[in-house]
């Protein structure tokens, strides 16, 4: 299944190296892996989505937390959360296909961010099934370029984690019991 | 007070009680070796920075204090290596500082420029690239606080140039080590302990499985108060040798590939497994599918990424291992286990027959006999540091270790030429213990070149090169799974006491068995780093074998031999 793991880290240079080489190192294949600043000075947040069983998804955690400058993993595989995807296509629009292109731009709630004679550059973000739907539907046009952020998430409700809690109880990061 | 950041390396190591480093000189690492003369460090100049680190390693495991080594940009860092990979592999805790090119040429590959923090990422618990003279005191700081938490292991830390030869004004400033993700010590909840403590209670077939965790978390005396309550029997991982006392009648002796066919059948037929500071290695569980089926599983560890890594366990204690087994001792009911004591009693059946140490005399001289004896002339009290092959296995069968962080032997990495430096580092840091190396003829040359720096050291220590003419350990795979195609493992030697009388040592030759016990006096006896060439049977092989892959049950034993009268008593 999808695991969605959001982790803090310090940002120092080379921490980025450090994870994705634990995820190599171990053979955990990661799907997708975002970076960015957080609300706290100093701490980057990064999402990372692979997909595993709960028990991998455990030793993740567990092998994420001996990273020294890991500060707090937390997976959200079972927890209810916005997870978005971001992408840019430059999709070739001619001056016939430009009405149908806008169209599905706005079915998809796109934006068009750009448009020359020949082009125009559409701005979607959503779930992972949205995007790949819209590439889909767009992809008979022509598409001559495309980017995509990868996936960010946060968890729902008020329980806001802290980014570096005090105390992380060894069963949070230790895989449970199997019976 | 201005310092140079070559100054502050050796103030801190002089703060963290560091009396000994092991290392070697270069261009980068000038400065720090210019400043070392001012300070009360006694430096050893190895040499290869593979024994550097190897040294470190054996100090630490000898001491259990944090070893260092230090090595210069370039292939000075790439050569200790082997050694990072070895301390990473059995969580040894030693400190690595090298020096790299000015960071102003870092990425420029610059002359002997390498880029050691990320070749040694993940081979190291956590390592530095310092371009700045400011951090080189909190860097190393904590680079001795993280290698000798938690889960030990190795750090690097690689000081740029520049940053070594610029001065700061600097002030000792003793706030603890601040690192707000690192979490070494964590604490299982209560209902992990209620579970543990409701199985091992209910238990009819349990079993101990204590590896290094115990002499890491100091745990001897505890593991000892909980057996002789709970009236468990211990099986023991080749790193757990002596945490345990061999000696102890509940003491079943070493698991695994080469562990006795007693224990492995007792794994196998257990109802209840309690791991303590151990991580199942492939070489102690053989085939996972077939590993121990009738067992519930506890495991006491201090990493929880090792819990459930391997084999799947019933509970999960995350914990020091002293701390958690003070917490469940009162706790756990004092059991009789006679019946099962007594069927594991049974399973020894003909082992004894089947020793080696059975075996006749018939002039040969076999490399258990050397090893057997000399645990009966050192009254099992020598710090053994061992190498890697059949030699090490004999060693782990036939040296019985009654007391802690006397056996020091490369366990997870199995790296050969281990031993002679490693040796030497556990000698300088207890110069007062005796020391011996066992080590194949093939990974004695491998850092042979290290007698060189017990001679300027004026070292002691005894060197048993287990001389079969062979990779032993790996024509022994060829005798059982190639059909005795021997391919690449004779192996032609120089004359070692010739070896050892170049170095100004002294070089001893042991061709029979009845020989021994005068070749050790004589050595003990000698003053400086002895040599015994002891020539031993070529093509013996190391029994039980479980092989690689197969089931723990599925052993290879030792053809019968005929009954002979063998010593079992130390002090005769
Ligand atoms: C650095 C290194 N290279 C290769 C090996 C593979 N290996 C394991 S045991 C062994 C043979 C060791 O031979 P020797 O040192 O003579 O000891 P013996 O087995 O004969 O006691 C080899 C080559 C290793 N463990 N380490």
């Amino acid at each position: 299944m999808q695991q969605t793991f959001m982790v803090y880290v310090e940002d120092k240079p080379g921490v980025l190296n450090r994870v994705a080489s634990l995820f190599r190192r171990r053979s955990f294949n990661i799907e997708s892996l975002t970076v960015g600043h957080t609300e706290t000075p100093g701490v980057s947040r990064m999402t990372v989505v692979m997909d595993t069983d709960d028990m991998t998804a455990r030793r993740v955690e567990a092998n994420l937390y001996k990273l020294v400058n890991v500060l707090r993993v937390e997976n959200i595989a079972h927890k209810r959360s916005v997870i978005r995807d971001l992408v840019l296509l430059k999709v070739r629009a001619t001056f016939e296909t430009r009405p149908q292109i806008f169209q599905i731009v706005e079915v998809f709630q796109g934006r068009v961010v750009d448009v020359t004679g020949e082009t125009v550059i559409i701005e979607v973000t959503g779930t992972e099934e949205k995007i790949d739907s819209a590439i889909e539907v767009l992809n008979p046009y022509g598409i001559i370029e495309m980017v995509r952020t990868g996936m960010v998430a946060m968890g729902c409700g008020d329980d806001t984690p802290s980014v570096n809690p005090e105390f992380v109880h060894a069963s949070a990061v230790a895989p449970g019991p199997v019976q | 007070m201005k310092k140079t950041g070559a100054q502050l390396i050796w103030e801190v190591l002089v703060h963290e009680g560091v009396d000994t480093v092991f290392g070697y000189p270069g261009g980068t690492i000038l400065p720090a070796y210019d400043a070392l003369l001012d300070y009360p460090i006694r430096h050893v100049l190895v040499r290869h920075e593979q024994g550097a680190a190897h040294m470190a390693d054996g100090y630490s495991r000898a001491t259990g204090r944090v070893g260092v080594a230090i090595g210069t940009s370039g292939p000075g860092s790439t050569n200790l290596v082997t050694g990072i990979a070895t301390a990473m592999m059995d969580s040894s805790p030693i400190v690595c500082i090298t020096a790299n090119v000015s960071s102003a040429a870092i990425g420029s590959d610059a002359f002997q420029e390498t880029d050691v923090t990320g070749i040694t990422l993940p081979i190291t618990k956590h390592n530095y690239l310092v371009t700045r003279t400011e951090d080189i005191v909190p860097s190393l700081r904590e680079a001795f606080y993280i290698a000798r938490s938690g889960r030990p292991g190795p750090v690097l830390v690689d000081i740029a140039k520049d940053a070594l030869q610029r001065s700061i004004e600097f002030e000792w400033d003793d706030t603890p080590v601040r690192l707000p993700g690192y979490r070494p010590n964590l604490r299982a909840m209560p209902e992990e302990y209620e579970r543990a403590i409701e199985m091992i209670n209910s238990a009819r077939r349990p079993l101990i499985l204590a590896g290094h965790g115990v002499m890491m978390s100091n745990a001897m005396d505890t593991l000892r108060r909980f057996v002789d309550k709970t009236n468990i029997p211990v099986a023991m991982t080749l790193l757990g040798l002596g945490g345990f006392p061999a000696s102890h009648p509940l003491n079943l002796g070493m698991m695994g590939m080469h562990g006795e066919a007693w224990v492995n059948t007792a794994i196998q037929e257990a109802d209840l497994l309690l791991a303590f500071g151990m991580r199942f290695d492939d070489r102690v569980t053989g085939n996972l599918k077939t590993y121990a089926v009738n067992a519930r599983k506890i495991h006491i560890e201090i990493d929880p990424s090792e819990i459930n890594k391997n084999v799947r366990v019933d509970v999960g204690i995350v914990g020091d291992l002293r701390e958690t087994l003070e917490e469940l001792l009162p706790k756990v009911a004092e059991g009789d286990r006679s019946e099962w004591i007594n069927y594991i009693t049974d399973l020894k059946g003909d082992s004894a027959v089947r020793d080696i140490q059975q075996l006749p005399d018939t002039g040969h001289l076999y490399a258990a006999h050397v090893i057997n004896d000399l645990w009966r002339l050192t009254a099992g009290k020598a710090v053994i540091v061992t190498d890697v092959g059949q030699h090490q296995m004999w060693e782990a069968q036939y040296y019985k270790h009654d007391y802690p962080r006397k056996l020091i032997t490369s366990g997870g990495l199995g790296t050969m030429g281990f031993a002679l430096p490693a040796a030497l580092g556990a000698k300088l840091g207890l110069p007062d213990e005796e020391v011996w190396v066992i080590v194949g003829d093939g990974g004695f040359q491998m850092t042979a070149a290290e007698l060189s720096t017990c001679a300027q050291e004026g070292a002691k220590i005894n060197v048993a090169v287990i001389n079969n003419g062979f990779l032993g350990m790996v024509r022994q795979w060829q005798e059982f799974f190639y059909n005795r195609r021997y391919s690449a493992t004779p192996m032609r030697s120089p004359d070692f006491v010739k070896l050892a009388e170049a170095h100004g040592l002294t070089g001893l030759r042991c061709t029979t068995r009845g020989d021994i016990e005068q070749v050790v006096a004589e050595a003990r006896a000698t003053e400086g780093t002895v040599v015994i060439d002891f020539r031993v049977e070529q093509e013996d092989a190391v029994y039980p074998m479980v092989p690689a892959g197969a089931d723990l049950h599925a052993m290879i034993r030792r053809p019968y031999s005929p009954l002979v009268e063998t010593s079992d008593d130390p002090a005769k």
